[in-house]
């Protein structure tokens, strides 16, 4: 199966070793190596969203990104986001049902909370530009819209 | 009280964390991986396959091809013409020709590719005409009368002769409305596992487990208690889940073959062949209007090009013409319906199934008859409205009925009386409106069985353990038994917990398809609630030496209605019952009235219930480029009851949004040879954000008299009148008919320039 390679990766706070072939993708090292399965297999092209994961501070798709490119990283996964207690961002998903299947709804909570950690409190404008990396076919993005502008306003201490 | 409180969904954060499990997320001990070989031709007669070249790479463990796999199938009884992998013959590019099943995926795709399979090319059968052409070859050989025409359905009620000759205006127009799929982003997927008695387990993202298992009973020739079919959470459906499909028979086969899990998961390409979706429908309608606007007459005409296989065709047939006289009052209805066999994948149910087309003709063409007779098109609706407890020309029973209010809800909402032919240039708004049903009063192969029924367990502890065979597919069915289970013990939905979509643990239910799950299930939840709830009533009764009747159950108590100082906690209450009459466990059911029909043909669209729905939209087009921007969708949806109103906006917004898609980006169509234009998501076009406008949902309430606390369907209806509504606005913008959909920019320029024509040429 052409050749592999040993990485160290960190993911979620936990060095890992992992052993992967060179054409693995970083979303299936995730879900095959790790047993992280919240990132999610939507098209394996990068066109909808559905595996967005941090990478070194930057939102990527891990499906269109190979795990052997990503030694020394540091990747966190939804697995990551919202322990022990869920996040402001997971909070507002629940309040406003914002998630019907859930298939999406992973990659949307991992953009949206890498936009929170890079802009305390984006304009509407800046939420629809990062809601518009992903596709969710359930929702018509109406009570995602809403629950990504109450996370904002709650981490800004304003009310809604 | 939790009917009618907004709240998040008893499954909510599960999925919001990350933790819900799919199929795909499913991984067991040895599990093999199974790919498939496709097909390159779009008709062909296969004369060999050779699948040595496959077995010889190491690491693959079987080879599947249609001989091993002959039992036809297919979801309608009367329709059972698929085969899992192709045998003798290939139908469609991209349909199944053998499987492979190997130690990992790569692997199983590297020997699907070696497989060597030899084809006589066939001529292929791909427009309308071909279909109706009796010197094209037949897709199907061997039916009953050698035609590529599934069925054409005919149906006359009333006297429409009579009814056009009463008309002061008669318009007559074609319309086309595109081919259009789910895309679900969760692809298709199942795992296959046998245990040491050859009892097969199969995990699959299904809209119909019990179905599915009646299915893989029959193609694998095994009893149907031999077979489990158990659905983990599913990444969305649309109705593109509610056939059986080839990955997974073939994960069970292979799975029996070889002894060992087999997981099958489509790749997002081959889920553009598995299809199912909106059926590409050509229409021909005549209606016949009075001058005070009283419609007189209909004839209908639809003839679709729907693929090489059934599917649910033979009831998207039925479906174009049968919900025609809802939701205005129509005495003289005729029309005829013909789906065709063409060498492309299936067409199936998708969102609104089989009524979404003709509404789209029925509503703009509507608008224009308005126009014609000088009535507001709003009004010309609100007047013709079919009315509470009465029956359409073709036996529909109607109950519970709001659209009236749903369109003056719609109306006040977008401002639409001060914005209609007021708005500035190249503004517009429309308004539509439409029905649906809550689910078929007839089971897909006919008995006299319920068609939902779920078991309620009060555990000593206080929790509630809801067992039913409904499948959540991202609607939030888990929560509506959750609800209603809670509302008739008086506890919190959170504490009950709901185990479902498992054929082998949970009582039947018929599946997630025509909107029949809140209806049917609910009403099945609160029969086996209420028994419940009236156990623990009679035993605190006991207790306190008083009538059950003066035992209320609310807020997680028991409380004594004369005396509510005098309470206890539900899980004391729990504990007695138990005491006194054993473990706590009733069972309700739903079977749909026994309706009958006038009409000896009518078993399909006749329905417990209807939905309706009124809806505007507000445009802006761009006459230079074309372009057409929506900016608001106001949807107003008589649900019956919002058992959870956040969820009821939530179906109502997606229906739109979907819609919107079709509307505006979406075409599931095919080079002339039959190949697929755009199996991917980046080309098949569907909404981002950005393409989404805003969604308005407002919930109307009519108290269906039979839906559980009068509940009705919110998940499917709502899409109906979008395509028209937003049709109908692109006219009062720029004075275009378009009747073809999508509203491309090309067809918009187009017949903005063929206005200027006939503007100019009728000036001079």
């Amino acid at each position: 199966m052409g050749d592999e390679c040993i990485i160290e990766i960190e993911v979620n706070g936990d060095r890992q070793r992992i052993l992967v072939p060179a054409n693995r993708s970083l979303l299936d090292a995730l879900r095959d190596n790790l047993g992280l399965t919240g990132s999610k297999h939507g098209c394996d092209v990068g066109d909808c969203g559905a595996c967005t994961v941090e990478v070194d501070g930057q939102p990527q798709l891990a499906c269109i990104r190979l795990a052997a490119t990503c030694g020394g990283s540091q990747v966190r996964t939804i697995e990551g986001f919202g322990k022990p207690a869920p996040s402001a961002v997971q909070r507002a998903f629940d309040e406003r049902v914002a998630s019907q299947c859930g298939y999406c709804t992973p990659g949307f909570v991992v953009a949206l909370e890498l936009l929170f950690e890079r802009c305390e409190d984006p304009s509407d404008a800046q939420l629809k530009d990062c809601l518009g990396s992903n596709i969710c076919r359930c929702t018509g993005y109406t009570k995602i819209t809403a629950a990504a502008k109450l996370a904002r306003e709650r981490r800004n201490g304003r009310s809604e | 009280m939790s009917v009618g409180k907004p709240s998040a969904k008893i499954d909510g954060l599960e999925k919001i964390s990350g933790k819900a499990i799919f199929v795909d997320d499913m991984q067991r001990p040895g599990m093999l991986h199974a790919a498939f070989l496709r097909s390159p031709h779009a008709h062909a007669r296969i004369l060999s396959i050779d699948t040595a070249p496959a077995l010889a790479i190491e690491g693959v463990h079987a080879v599947l091809t249609g001989a091993d796999l002959p039992v036809n199938y297919g979801v309608i009884p009367v329709a059972q013409d698929e085969t899992a992998l192709a045998v003798d013959k290939v139908r469609f590019i991209g349909e199944e020709v053998a499987v492979v099943a190997a130690v990992d995926r790569q692997t199983a795709l590297l020997a699907a590719e070696a497989i060597q399979v030899e084809y006589a090319i066939l001529e292929g059968v791909f427009t309308i005409e071909d279909a109706l052409n009796p010197d094209k070859p037949l897709l199907h050989e061997g039916r009953r009368k050698a035609s590529n025409v599934l069925r054409r359905v005919f149906q006359k009620y009333g006297d429409p002769e009579a009814g056009f000759a009463e008309a002061d205006v008669i318009l007559e127009e074609d319309y086309f409305y595109p081919g259009s799929t789910h895309v679900p982003l969760e692809t298709q997927g199942a795992l296959a596992e046998v245990d040491g008695k050859g009892k097969l387990t199969l995990y699959s993202s299904t809209q119909i487990p019990h179905y599915l298992q009646r299915a893989l009973a029959r193609i694998l020739e095994m009893p149907s208690k031999k077979v489990r079919v158990i659905k983990p959470h599913v990444g969305a459906g649309y109705g593109g889940k509610s056939d059986p499909f080839a990955n997974e028979i073939c994960a069970a086969a292979l799975a029996l073959r070889t002894g060992r899990a087999v997981k099958c998961i489509l790749n997002r390409e081959e889920v553009f062949y598995a299809h199912r979706g909106r059926h590409p429908t050509r229409m021909s309608l005549k209606m016949g209007i009075t001058q005070s606007g009283r419609i007189t007459a209909c004839d209908f005409k639809a003839v679709s090009p729907g693929g090489a296989y059934a599917s649910f065709g033979v009831v998207t047939a039925y479906y174009f013409g049968v919900f025609l006289p809802l939701p205005y009052k129509l005495d003289n209805l005729q029309f005829e319906a013909k789906r065709l066999y063409t060498n492309h994948p299936p067409c199936g149910p998708k969102r609104g199934h089989g009524a979404i087309q003709p509404r789209f003709a029925l509503e703009m063409h509507l608008d224009k008859l308005a126009h014609a007779i000088g009535m507001d098109p709003a009004e010309l609706r609100r007047i013709n409205t079919v009315e509470a407890n009465t029956e359409t020309c073709n036996g529909l029973r109607i109950t519970s009925v709001a659209l009236e209010e749903c369109i003056d809800r719609v109306k006040a909402a977008s401002g639409y009386d001060e914005k209609k032919g007021q708005l500035p240039p190249n503004r517009g708004i429309g308004l539509a409106a439409s029905a649906y049903m809550c689910g078929a009063l007839h089971p897909i192969y006919q008995n006299d069985m319920p068609q939902s029924a779920v078991q309620v367990l009060v555990d000593r502890s206080g929790s509630v353990a809801i067992y039913s065979g409904t499948a959540d597919i991202g609607q939030g069915s888990n929560h509506m038994l959750a609800a209603l289970v809670g509302e008739s013990l008086g506890i919190d939905p959170e504490n009950c917990v709901v185990l479902e979509g498992d054929t082998g643990l949970t009582p039947v239910d018929l599946g997630s398809y025509s909107s029949r799950v809140t209806f049917m299930a609910g009403n099945a939840a609160v029969d086996a609630a209420e028994k419940i709830a009236a156990l623990l009533r009679e035993a605190v009764a006991t207790k306190w030496e008083c009538e059950p009747e003066a035992v209320r159950l609310q807020g997680g108590l028991a409380v004594d209605k004369h005396d509510p100082d005098r309470q206890m906690s539900f899980e004391q209450a729990a504990i007695l019952a138990e005491s006194a009459g054993g473990t706590l466990s009733t069972v309700g059911h739903y079977t749909p009235p026994k309706i009958g029909s006038r009409f000896r043909r009518q078993s399909v669209g006749p329905s417990p219930a209807y939905s309706f729905t009124a809806q505007v939209a507000e445009v802006e087009v761009d006459p230079e480029t074309g372009i057409t921007r929506i900016d608001k969708i106001w949807c107003a949806h008589d649900c019956g009851k919002a058992i959870n109103p956040l969820i009821v906006e939530g179906q109502i917004e997606g229906s739109v949004y979907m819609g919107v898609g079709e509307a505006m980006l979406e075409q599931h169509d095919f080079h002339k040879g039959g190949l697929h234009r755009a199996p991917s998501i980046l080309e098949y076009k569907i909404p981002t954000v950005h393409d989404t406008p805003e969604i308005v949902a407002l919930l109307v309430e009519s108290n269906d008299p039979g839906g559980p606390h009068g509940a009705k369907e919110a998940g499917e209806g709502p899409q109906l009148a979008t395509v028209p509504a937003i049709g109908i606005a692109i006219h009062d913008a720029c004075g275009v008919w378009l009747n073809d959909a999508p509203f491309t920019p090309d067809r918009l320029l187009k017949a903005i320039e063929r206005k200027a024509r006939a503007d100019q040429k009728a000036a001079n």
